[in-house]
């Protein structure tokens, strides 16, 4: 290059696919028995003459964030315009990278019970816990093995429970609820025992507690005692399920249904009871549509037709493609760059919170690796 | 944490130690607590008695588990 004598500008034309041509590149076909076309294509170098070099402004521009449902422990929402090893990433920092607090260590004074004790250190380990988010996100730090735990980073708990024979049970009762006291350990039996400064960040409706209140962790008879202390950790979920903060992180690609040619009557009705309810609806065939000619409609006026209505809705579950009167005039598919996700939080972070949690973790790994990678050049 | 959490050397009276500093209601040291077989409830037993529940006179009594502390991982 630098030794040529004169610089030859060959004009570079770089094509541009069309609006069709991309959106066929973006579809995943869904046929009868098979899924084709499920690689994505925009990279560069793969079609000759077109720009695919990755441009954070063009990114800007086409990624979207769109809520469906934003509760504090559920949320679906889609993001749109990213590739899948990117969307993937999300969903394994939300599940394996962001930390939350634990039962870790269990020290069992009495277990009576006809449960063992590592049974219960298991099941104990596994109930969810909630709290204060200030306390929990900021004031709680990582406890290192071997190091003494302080109030810092170490949460206190006791279950103390004695099951006794209730004297006021009523005669012909069978329940043993109602014959014994305590005769079911329920995680809300479990007391949080507050130190240092947590009194400061864990108290009233800030107060260390199980998400779920009802969870069952064991059932006794009179006689059977459980007393133990348990001190909870920070933790991620790559180390231990139990430090997941979600009970699910999935995500699915947006479905799309093409109606090729009209459905009309009773195959509409049948082609709606395909899909689950409100992806397909019914409607009439206007007097517009019945006089364009070669649209299929001519002479169906006021019939019924199938329509699209919600998609996302679909499971694909490709019944449609079983039934021969639909042959050819449906096509399934999925879009390659939308992802709706589902969070569903176990209770220490809102569930949006999470996935934006996810966000600042990836960008905390790239950096990490970008220093890496110079590191390495030098 | 606690005392009892530590071992306590069985001494010149044998095994009543560990039952006497759990809870009050063991008064005479010769005293050792035991479980019915049958219907669970507590039974004191002297030395030299019979074996036997004196609620359900069942003869099959269990040792108490021990109050000494056991640690574990909840994983």
């Amino acid at each position: 290059m630098g030794s040529s004598k004169k610089q030859t500008s060959v004009p570079v034309r770089t094509k541009v696919p069309s609006p069709e041509e991309v959106e066929k590149r973006n579809t995943v076909h869904i046929n009868a028995e098979t899924v084709t076309n499920v690689t994505s294509t925009d990279f560069p170098g793969f079609y000759p003459g077109e720009d695919h070099a990755w441009d954070i402004e063009k990114f800007r521009q086409s990624v979207r964030v769109q809520f469906h449902q934003n509760d504090p422990y559920e949320a679906q929402f889609s993001l749109i315009g990213v590739d899948a090893s990117i969307a993937n990433a999300f969903r394994r920092i939300m599940i394996a990278d962001i930390p939350t607090l634990a039962i870790e260590d269990i020290f069992m004074w009495n277990n009576t019970s006809v449960i063992q004790d590592e049974v219960l250190g298991h099941r104990l380990g596994l109930i969810p816990f909630t709290g204060g988010k200030e306390g929990l996100h900021n004031f709680l730090k990582w406890y290192k093995k071997g190091e003494t735990p302080c109030d810092y980073n170490t949460v206190e708990l006791e279950l103390k429970v004695k099951c006794e024979n209730n004297e006021n049970a009523p005669a012909d009762s069978k329940d043993p609820k109602e014959l014994y006291h305590n005769a079911h350990v329920y995680a809300k039996d479990i007391k949080f025992v507050p130190k240092g400064r947590q009194a400061k960040y864990f108290s009233g409706e800030n107060a260390i507690r199980p998400t779920n209140p009802d969870i069952l962790v064991a059932k006794m008879r009179p006689g059977q005692e459980i007393d133990l202390t348990m001190h909870m950790h920070k933790g991620v979920g790559s180390d231990h399920a139990k430090f997941s903060p979600v009970a699910t992180a999935s995500y699915r690609l947006m479905p799309t249904i093409t109606i090729l040619e009209p459905i009309l009557g009773r195959d509409a009705e049948k082609f709606q009871k395909c899909f689950p309810e409100g992806v397909i609806g019914l409607e009439k065939v206007t007097k517009e549509e019945a006089k364009k000619k070669g649209s299929g409609y001519e002479g169906h006026e006021g019939e019924l037709k199938a329509v699209v209505l919600d998609a996302m809705r679909d499971t694909v579950s490709r019944e449609c493609l079983r039934h021969d009167e639909f042959k050819n005039k449906v096509k399934l598919g999925r879009r390659r760059d939308h992802f709706i996700y589902l969070v569903e939080s176990t209770g220490q972070w809102e569930s949006d919170a999470i996935f934006l949690e996810s966000i600042a973790h990836l960008k905390e790994k790239a950096k990490r690796f970008e220093k890496m990678v110079v590191n390495m050049v030098q | 944490m606690s005392s009892r959490e530590q071992y306590q050397v069985p001494n010149a009276q044998g095994f009543t130690t560990g039952a006497s500093n759990n809870d009050g209601n063991s008064g005479s040291s010769s005293i050792m607590w035991y479980t019915c077989g049958d219907c669970a409830v507590r039974v004191p037993l002297e030395k030299g008695a019979p074996i036997r529940c004196q609620k359900c006179g069942a003869r099959v009594l269990y040792k108490e588990r021990t109050k000494r502390m056991v640690q574990f991982e909840a994983r």
